[in-house]
């Protein structure tokens, strides 16, 4: 079974966000970077099919050069190997990044292809299915269940008021949603043993964006609510509120 | 410019008409059992079948877990780019001029798509629909629909319990956290749901606790909402809870402690405890719909 993890690096999600001087994009200079939370569920599916079934985990991300640390961190949670795409300036297109990733995995044999429900950062939701596409396998989008026996997979899809189950052939891609699994700790010795697996590093060349950020805007402040009061005794003034002020009822 | 409306199911022969009150001139209709539930490889068929026949400048779809799935499948076949999640749309010499949020509501971005069609998903609860004319009498074309062969079969579409109104469908959600103290308190907030017409939602605290279905969980790791009436309900205010709920259009806060976070962004706030407020809420509700 050989299984491949993409993997986006993204400040980590407490992290302050400033717009940069020129408007367009965010400052990230002070901010820590994490294995995108999306994928921890995504990577500890790939080690627990690994565990179950046998073969071999592997990582591609896309990032610049200073994604090596997020790298160590996947390989420590369970990774056999990393193929590091590198570019300096991974913009925010997610179909430019989509055929670069697509392109890479051209030359790799593989039964199943995760990703993240989206990065947390440009909240996309794009860039799994795009890959699926552009390599003509199947993709089912949001799982929180996958298992596979006799050469298929069946997954279920999270949506909206409950749960699609979808069979699909192998080789097929799928996007985790949340509670796919529950994501192990990796231990220092794992993070030893991570220094000695392999890292293949490629540079790429994006494609020129086709989605542009024109601008980046705080959102407008909402205004300061107010107490309407304690207890119990406050409930009939807040129902009259909701009605005559609000009219929200 | 001409608008036309696509409508892919099962069964929507009647209701197809109904699309074009809200603007389509003309409404595409391909409607076959095998295309309920949503299936990805019929859906982008049908989908790009359309396209290629009407050549559309703009491509339009709802930002729910189908629209979601399917817009870039569309985008990377017709080597296009997609806007996702647009909460306001501007139109500039005939290109999409987006606003969609990112680092989970943190930042508004202004996004254009240098390639067309434009491509864009809109999150649900935010345009509202204008209902134009209802004498408007759109001419439905019937899109053929043959199977294509597909390496996903979709077996069956399973719900949670008994079947409701789902979260990002919802008008009011009362939502429970941590405060709520263990899965048996939420009685209260299920009858207080009942009495406004609306469904329960719940922090991460308590979903993680194992009181609420994921499915329930508002904020960045689960649904973003936006509903006219939000309730929380023993819940901090989190700035990851925040994230999923602050488009509603009004917060209502109980929580004991004044000091909680949640109080700096709600509409209005009751301090409290839930156990006592929460039941008072509802029986003051039923009493002013009873009168209403
Ligand atoms: C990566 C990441 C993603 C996350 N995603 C989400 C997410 O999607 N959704 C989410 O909700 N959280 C999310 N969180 C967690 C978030 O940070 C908070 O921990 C969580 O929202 C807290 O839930 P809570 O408000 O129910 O609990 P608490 O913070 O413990 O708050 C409980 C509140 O209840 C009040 N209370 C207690 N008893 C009573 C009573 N009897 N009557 C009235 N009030 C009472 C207390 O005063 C307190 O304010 C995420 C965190 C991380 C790191
Ligand atoms: N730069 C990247 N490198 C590797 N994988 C990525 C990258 N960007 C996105 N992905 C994958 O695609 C998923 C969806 O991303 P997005 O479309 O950006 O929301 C992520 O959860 C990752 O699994």
């Amino acid at each position: 079974m050989r299984i491949i993890v993409c993997v986006r690096r993204v400040p980590d999600t407490a992290a302050r966000i400033r717009i940069a001087s020129d408007g367009k994009s965010i400052e990230t200079s002070d901010a820590e970077f994490v294995i995108n939370p999306y994928e921890e569920y995504a990577l500890e599916q790939a080690v627990q099919l690994k565990e179950k079934h046998g073969g071999e985990v592997t990582v591609v991300t896309l990032g610049p050069e200073k994604s090596t640390q997020m790298i160590m961190k996947a390989l420590a949670l369970g990774a056999d190997n990393a193929v590091h795409l590198r570019t300096e300036d991974p913009h925010g297109d997610p179909s430019s990044i989509a055929k670069a990733i697509a392109n890479e995995l051209k030359s790799h044999q593989f039964d199943i292809l995760l990703f993240g429900k989206k990065g947390v950062d440009d909240d996309n939701q794009q860039v799994g299915q795009m890959v699926a596409e552009l390599l003509d396998i199947p993709c089912v989008t949001q799982i929180v269940k996958l298992e596979l026996s006799d050469g298929r997979a069946v997954a279920q899809r999270e949506v909206e008021g409950g749960g699609i189950v979808v069979e699909t052939s192998l080789p097929a891609a799928f996007t985790a949603e949340k509670d796919l699994t529950v994501p192990r700790y990796a231990s220092l010795r794992e993070l030893v043993a991570a220094r000695k697996k392999p890292i293949v590093a490629r540079e790429v060349q994006l494609q020129p964006p086709l989605l542009e950020i024109i601008s980046v805007h705080n959102p407008p402040p909402r205004a300061p609510g107010k107490i309407v009061g304690k207890g119990v005794e406050a409930v009939p003034l807040l129902v009259k509120l909701l009605h005559e002020e609000a009219k929200v009822i | 410019m001409d608008e036309y409306a696509l409508a892919i199911g099962n069964g929507l022969k009647e209701r197809a008409k109904e699309l074009g009150r809200y603007g389509a001139d003309k409404v595409f209709l391909a409607d076959d059992p095998s295309l309920e539930p949503f299936n990805a490889d019929y859906y982008r068929q049908v989908a790009l079948d359309v396209t290629k026949k009407t050549g559309p400048s703009m491509i339009l779809a709802a930002a729910t877990s189908t629209g979601k799935d399917l817009a870039p499948r569309l985008a990377i076949h017709l080597n296009t780019a997609v806007a996702s999640e647009c909460t306001q749309l501007e139109v500039d010499n005939g290109q999409i001029v987006a606003t969609r949020p990112a680092y989970a509501g943190k930042v508004l971005l202004k996004v254009k798509i240098k390639s067309t069609p434009n491509i864009a998903t809109l999150r649900p609860n935010v345009f509202t629909a204008k209902e134009a004319s209802p004498q408007r009498n759109p001419s439905v074309e019937q899109v053929g629909f043959s199977k294509p062969n597909s390496r996903m079969i979709v077996k069956e579409f399973v719900t949670h319990g008994t079947k409701k109104l789902d979260l990002t469908e919802a008008s009011v959600i009362v939502s429970g956290g941590r405060g709520m103290g263990g899965p048996q308190n939420y009685k209260i907030l299920e009858e207080l749901a009942e009495a406004v017409g609306g469904v329960v939602g719940a922090s991460r605290a308590s979903v993680d606790a194992g009181w609420r279905p994921h499915s329930d969980q508002v904020g960045q790791t689960g649904r973003t909402v936006s509903p006219t009436l939000y309730i929380a309900c023993g819940i901090s205010g989190a700035i990851q809870h925040r994230v999923g709920m602050i488009n509603s259009k009004v917060i209502v806060a109980i929580n004991k402690d004044p000091e909680a976070p949640i109080f700096g962004f709600a509409d209005y706030g009751v301090v409290g405890d839930v156990f006592e407020v929460v039941p008072a809420l509802t029986r003051e509700m039923k009493k002013f719909y009873a009168k209403n």
